[in-house]
């Protein structure tokens, strides 16, 4: 199966919780590389994020959190539409951010 | 040495004290889970180094944590709680029905036999349970199927299953409540549920002796005398002789009824723990002055208990989870505060000392008493 390199910037409670310790990480992602083929390849890297971006089940993205990519907010886009060539040749990484609310 | 460990969920962290059974001088480990909302952290009475923690937040949602060395290490474990079959509806803020919906964790009870058995009330109000330690919840659906499910409406903090109490002395029998339903029971280990919330009287629904509806804040049980229960509801404290089938009131000369938590001396079944709230719409002490009230009759009669506790300008509330009693021979007492505050008294409430002061709103505490 070919793959592709994917860069993943993770908001710092996720990054905890997956025991990463650097601020990115990269993951061999299945192609066709979607925003959602990225996701599931996450949770199977990192078990402990199942549940932490998107529902169990409906697989639907938890409403305080957003996906970044290229300066551009992709959160409302296709998660099976193909991900911009800038993140596909890993010159930028995808951004998972914890929107700005709460105290 | 004897000692005790006290688990402290706070809105942004966990904190576990320990301390010998002097209890005056404490160590504090923390902050574990910064950042995140622990809404209750409990230990195994089969095995104390196993710990389980319910870890929350607005964004990344529910997680459950496993610690088997008395909270030094942890592991994520399980997070997901799905609703057996169609969920169905329940009664929303203005009549009409609403799907059941998962949020979060509210209480977790250890089984009092075995430590990979546990016990998960969760906001919308729902009970799960796991045999392998965490590794996997599944519901027990009968208690959300119950004839009276359409019924339930959510109180102020959401629909939450807050309180589950295990009969030590009938494996068959658990007791729950819920805002806002009331209090239910199983006799047969958690499949079929009954209603139990008769002499209940809320005047802040439509039949103030309805079935179901009433706010109960959290429900007491001492393990000798498991047919005996107290509540404190929205507003009443309220004292069963009959595992529920009725209820009476017993806040006898309270300056005030509402309030939120409720237990047990660890040593004398009759003797009781609240502290009064204002009321329903001002969450602070009575003229700004913190004082827990203690009955040694079981209810009716009441004794205000000051001695260590702050009494001019205090405004903080004491939420449902967040008293506890440890069993040593002169029993300790402990409470959080949503000021950060946690309280001990080592002589069953005459006198209180501050364990720490300025910790994040404490949501829940627990305390293990450890040989």
């Amino acid at each position: 199966m070919s793959t592709t390199t994917i860069r993943i910037e993770l908001p710092t409670h996720l990054r905890t919780l997956a025991q990463l310790t650097t601020h990115e990480t990269a993951l061999e992602v299945p192609q066709p590389t979607t925003l959602s083929a990225v996701l599931s390849t996450l949770e199977a890297r990192y078990p402990a994020l199942r549940g932490t971006i998107r529902d169990h089940t409906t697989l639907q993205r938890r409403p305080f959190l957003r996906f970044f990519a290229c300066e551009k907010d992709i959160t409302h886009e296709s998660a099976d539409a193909p991900l911009p060539e800038a993140i596909l040749s890993g010159k930028e990484p995808l951004l998972i951010i914890g929107a700005i609310a709460g105290g | 040495m004897p000692g005790v460990r006290v688990l402290v969920g706070t809105k942004k962290g966990a904190f576990i004290f320990t301390t010998d059974a002097q209890r005056k001088d404490w160590q504090v480990s923390g902050l574990h889970f910064a950042g995140w909302e622990i809404y209750h952290l409990k230990g195994s009475p089969a095995d104390p180094n196993r710990l389980y923690a319910s870890q929350s937040s607005g964004w990344f949602g529910q997680l459950i944590q496993r610690s088997d060395d008395g909270g030094l290490t942890w592991t994520p474990m399980d997070n997901k709680f799905t609703y057996e079959g169609t969920p169905g509806t329940h009664m929303w803020n203005d009549g009409t029905q609403h799907p059941w919906e998962f949020k979060r964790v509210w209480h977790l009870e250890p089984s009092l036999t075995d430590p990979d058995t546990v016990y998960a009330g969760v906001e919308d109000a729902a009970l799960f349970r796991t045999t392998d330690g965490g590794k996997s919840w599944h519901e027990l659906p009968g208690l959300r199927n119950n004839e009276t499910g359409p019924r339930w409406q959510p109180g102020a903090g959401g629909m939450c299953l807050h309180t589950i109490l295990l009969d030590p002395t009938n494996p068959d029998r658990i007791y729950i409540a819920i805002s806002a339903a009331g209090a239910f029971r199983s006799d047969d280990a958690g499949q079929s549920w009954k209603p139990i919330n008769k002499g209940l009287y809320s005047k802040y629904i439509p039949d103030p002796t309805a079935d179901v509806g009433h706010c109960v804040h959290h429900v007491a049980m001492h393990p000798s005398k498991p047919s005996t229960l107290f509540m404190q509801k929205h507003w009443d404290v309220m004292r069963s002789d009959d595992s529920g089938d009725s209820w009476q009131k017993i806040s006898g000369d309270l300056p005030t009824d509402f309030g939120f938590v409720i237990d047990v001396h660890a040593h004398e079944p009759e003797t009781i723990y609240i502290v009064p709230i204002k009321s329903d719409s001002e969450h602070f002490p009575l003229d700004g002055q913190l004082r827990v009230y203690r009955s040694r009759t079981g209810g009716n009669s009441w004794e205000p208990l000051a001695n260590g506790l702050p009494q001019q300008d205090c405004y903080v509330n004491v939420l449902r989870d967040a008293m506890a009693i440890d069993t040593l021979p002169s029993c300790g007492i402990y409470f959080g505060t949503t000021g950060g505050q946690v309280y001990a008294s080592p002589d069953s409430g005459d006198s209180w000392a501050p364990i720490v002061r300025d910790l994040p709103a404490v949501l829940s505490i627990e305390v293990q008493t450890l040989a």
